[in-house]
């Protein structure tokens, strides 16, 4: 009587347990933070490139007017690729491109931004990464679009040409 | 006096030392329960990435503020979400986690008591 139910029991268990351990097996095991958006634009001061002035986040993102915030580095090679998608970007006039720049060298920004341009209006100077943080970025390239004191989309990586479509389309 | 003044720098840098090294071993207990996001699987005490570093820098200024541990895990919670956090919080997503260790605990419990009663009856 007992070995009635036993055997059904322990192979349904035996089934159950190996669908959840198959399920996880194609599951990415690689977590990208959830992309919070309509949230508030995080409130900060940090140091500007290059003239070294300190200001605030208040001071930077002006209401009704959209915001494309970039972290970059010289260092980053991703960051080569997009930079010439931002400089064409730039020609676009609804949109003011705010650059953090990320973990690097005053000589080494400057360099770089002689080789490739700049489209960054203002740029933060991030020395520790902590104004990445902040901002709840956890690699380079990263970019936000803000609009309103408000995030309305979030790219991780670099931006390619399909995207700086899209980008477009929504300031129009 | 000038004893006195000594022994008072001496005493004063002593409690300085004191106070570094609690928060010392406060930053290394919450960072070893934050997760790294680029190297996945290690802890951000572990990790020597950009990231890592980035996030210690972060921990000490938290501390240095005055922000208690719970205040500093939410802080990065809302920032990048619950799962930088390697001990799971305790809220209605969780409780099946937390509590089903002890449920089934309480049950192996409970057939064991059953089947001793048993045996003595």
């Amino acid at each position: 009587m007992k070995n009635k139910f036993l055997l059904p029991f322990i192979t349904s268990i035996f089934v159950i347990v190996f669908i959840i351990f198959y399920k996880g097996l194609q599951d990415t095991n690689i977590y990208t933070p959830e992309t919070k958006i309509n949230n508030e634009i995080p409130s900060f001061s940090a140091k500007l490139f290059p003239s070294n002035e300190i200001i605030s986040s208040k001071e930077i993102f002006e209401l009704n007017k959209f915001y494309l915030l970039n972290i970059w580095s010289s260092w980053c090679v991703p960051c080569r690729q997009e930079h010439s998608f931002l400089v064409e970007l730039k020609k676009n006039t609804n949109i003011e491109i705010i650059g953090v720049n990320y973990k690097d060298t005053r000589v080494n920004a400057t360099n770089f931004l002689n080789e490739f341009g700049n489209p960054f209006k203002i740029i933060i100077f991030d020395q520790d990464g902590t104004k990445a943080i902040v901002w709840g970025a956890y690699g380079v390239p990263e970019s936000f679009l803000i609009y309103n004191q408000k995030i309305i989309r979030k790219y991780l990586g670099p931006l390619d040409n399909e995207l700086i479509e899209e980008i477009k389309l929504i300031i129009k | 006096m000038k004893i006195l003044k000594l022994s008072f720098i001496i005493f004063f840098i002593f409690s300085f030392n004191h106070l570094k090294a609690n928060n010392e071993d406060l930053k290394n207990k919450i960072t070893k329960n934050l997760r790294c996001l680029i190297c996945q699987g290690q802890s951000v005490y572990d990790s020597d990435s950009e990231f890592a570093n980035s996030l210690k820098v972060m921990v000490d200024k938290k501390i240095n503020k005055g922000l208690s541990e719970k205040q500093i895990y939410s802080y990065f919670e809302d920032k990048y979400g619950e799962w930088i956090l390697y001990d799971p919080l305790f809220n209605k997503n969780t409780y099946f986690l937390w509590l089903l260790p002890l449920l089934i605990f309480l049950t192996g419990g409970a057939i064991i008591f059953k089947k001793l009663i048993k045996k003595y009856k």
